[in-house]
C-alpha cells in the first residue's frame, strides 16, 4: 500500500479550512441537504468532523489499511452516520457520495500544491484514493448493516403485532389473524394462544381467518395443528371467518376439517361460544 | 422403584403424575391403573399432568393406551392441565390422542367426568 508522505500531510492540515469550504460547496450542489431529513448545518457539522477525524486517522496511522486501530474513530463515526442514513431513509448512493464527494476538492488540491513533482504527486493521489475507496467501502457496508437491522427488527415487530390474542367474553379468546400462515407464524400464534388459554383458563378460543388471503393445504395443516393442540389441552376451538372462496378452495382441495366448528363469521362464533357457555343476549 | 399413587375419589380415580415420567414408570402405571380400575370398580379416571413439562412419543402413546384400556373396562378417562409445550409437542410428534377427553383443570375435569357418567 502506498504511504501518505508528512508533505501531503502538512498540505491537507494547512488546506484543511479551504478543502472543507469546497467540499460543501459540492455536497449542496450535488443536492443533499436540499431537503428536509438533513439541515445544512448538521451535513457541514459532519463534513468537518470527518475531514478533521481523517486527517488525524492519516496523520496517526500512515500507509497502514483502515481496518488499524488508529482509524478506529473514522470507522466509528462512518458507521454512526450511516446509521442515521439509514434511518433517514437515504440509499446507499447517497450515502456513499458523501465520502466519494470529497475527492474532487482534495485531488484539486494536491495538483495544485504538489503539481512540481509529478511523480510524488501521482503517488499520493494513488494512496489517498485508496484510503477514500476503502471507507466509501465501509460506509455502504454498515449502512447495508443498519438497513438489514431495520428490515429485520420490523419483521419481528410485525410478527408480534398480527397476533394478538384477545379476550372477547369471560372464557372465549378470540385470535384475529391477518396474513400468510406459515410454519414460523403458526408457531408464534399457537405458542401465544395456548399460553393465554392457560393463564385465563378459557375454555373457547375463536380463531378468525378474515384477514388470511388464501388456504392451501400447508395452511390448512398448520390450523388443523393449532386446533388439535387447544384440545390436547381441554378447550374448545371454532374457527370463523371462513369466506366463500375459501371454502370452495378448501372443497376442491379436499381438505378434511372434519372435527372442527367453523363459522362463517366472528359474530357466529361468539354466539355460539355464548350458549356453550349457558349465555344468552337478550334486547334490554 | 417409586410408582405414581393413584387415590380414590367416590366412583373415580385421580392420577396426579408430579415427577418426570420414565418409560419403567409409564408402564407400571399402566398395570397399577388397570388393576384398580378391575378392583374399585371406578366409573371414571382423571389424570392430572399439569406438572409434566417434556414429553417423548412414548408417554404420548401411554396416554392413548390408557385411555383405550379404561375405556374397555368401562371407565371415562379425562386427561387435565396439558401445558402448552406439552400440547405442541404432541402435535408436532402426530400423536393428535383422538378419542382422548381433555379438561383445562382439575375442577373442569371431575365436572366433565360426571357429566360423562350421568348421561350413561
Amino acid at each position: 500500500m502506498a504511504e501518505l508522505r508528512q508533505r501531503t500531510l502538512d498540505v491537507l492540515g494547512k488546506n484543511q479550512k479551504w478543502l472543507l469550504d469546497e467540499w460543501n460547496r459540492d455536497l449542496s450542489g450535488s443536492g443533499v441537504g436540499n431537503d428536509n431529513r438533513i439541515g445544512k448545518d448538521e451535513l457541514g457539522q459532519q463534513t468537518a468532523e470527518f475531514l478533521d477525524l481523517m486527517i488525524r486517522g492519516a496523520t496517526q496511522g500512515g500507509g497502514t489499511g483502515i481496518g488499524t486501530a488508529a482509524w478506529g474513530d473514522v470507522r466509528a463515526f462512518l458507521e454512526a452516520l450511516s446509521r442515521s442514513r439509514a434511518l433517514q431513509g437515504f440509499d446507499s448512493l447517497q450515502t456513499a457520495n458523501f465520502i466519494f464527494s470529497i475527492k474532487r476538492p482534495l485531488f484539486a488540491l494536491l495538483q495544485r500544491e504538489l503539481g512540481d513533482e509529478p511523480a510524488l504527486l501521482a503517488e499520493q493521489l494513488w494512496a489517498i484514493s485508496e484510503i477514500l475507496d476503502s471507507l466509501g467501502m465501509h460506509t455502504v457496508n454498515s449502512f447495508q448493516k443498519s438497513r438489514e437491522d431495520v428490515i429485520r427488527r420490523q419483521q419481528e415487530e410485525l410478527l408480534e403485532l398480527s397476533t394478538p390474542v384477545i379476550k372477547l367474553w369471560d372464557g372465549v379468546l378470540a385470535l384475529p389473524m391477518i396474513g400468510t400462515l406459515d410454519s414460523q407464524r403458526t408457531q408464534v400464534v399457537m405458542e401465544s394462544l395456548l399460553q393465554r388459554i392457560v393463564e385465563t383458563g378459557a375454555e373457547i378460543a375463536i380463531i378468525d381467518i378474515t384477514g388470511v388471503p388464501t388456504v392451501d393445504t400447508l395452511v390448512a395443516q398448520h390450523l388443523l395443528k393449532t386446533v388439535t393442540a387447544i384440545r390436547l389441552m381441554g378447550a374448545d376451538c371454532i374457527i370463523s371467518g371462513v369466506r366463500p372462496q375459501i371454502a370452495q378452495t378448501i372443497v376442491h382441495l379436499g381438505l378434511d376439517l372434519q372435527g372442527i366448528v367453523t363459522k362463517a363469521n366472528l359474530a357466529d362464533a361468539l354466539a355460539m361460544a355464548l350458549r356453550r357457555n349457558g349465555l344468552s343476549v337478550v334486547k334490554g | 422403584m417409586d410408582r405414581i399413587p393413584i387415590l380414590r375419589m367416590g366412583e373415580f380415580l385421580l392420577v396426579t403424575i408430579q415427577v418426570d415420567m420414565h418409560d419403567q414408570l409409564a408402564l407400571a402405571l399402566q398395570d397399577d391403573l388397570s388393576e384398580r380400575i378391575s378392583k374399585t370398580a371406578a366409573r371414571g379416571v382423571l389424570i392430572d399432568i399439569s406438572a409434566l413439562d417434556m414429553v417423548d412419543s412414548f408417554i404420548g402413546r401411554m396416554i392413548g393406551t390408557i385411555s383405550a384400556q379404561s375405556r374397555i373396562m368401562d371407565a371415562h378417562t379425562v386427561v387435565v392441565g396439558m401445558q402448552p409445550e406439552v400440547a405442541i409437542t404432541l402435535v408436532e410428534l402426530g400423536l393428535t390422542l383422538p378419542g382422548v377427553s381433555t379438561a383445562l383443570d382439575v375442577e373442569r375435569g371431575m365436572k366433565l367426568l360426571r357429566q360423562r357418567v350421568a348421561s350413561e
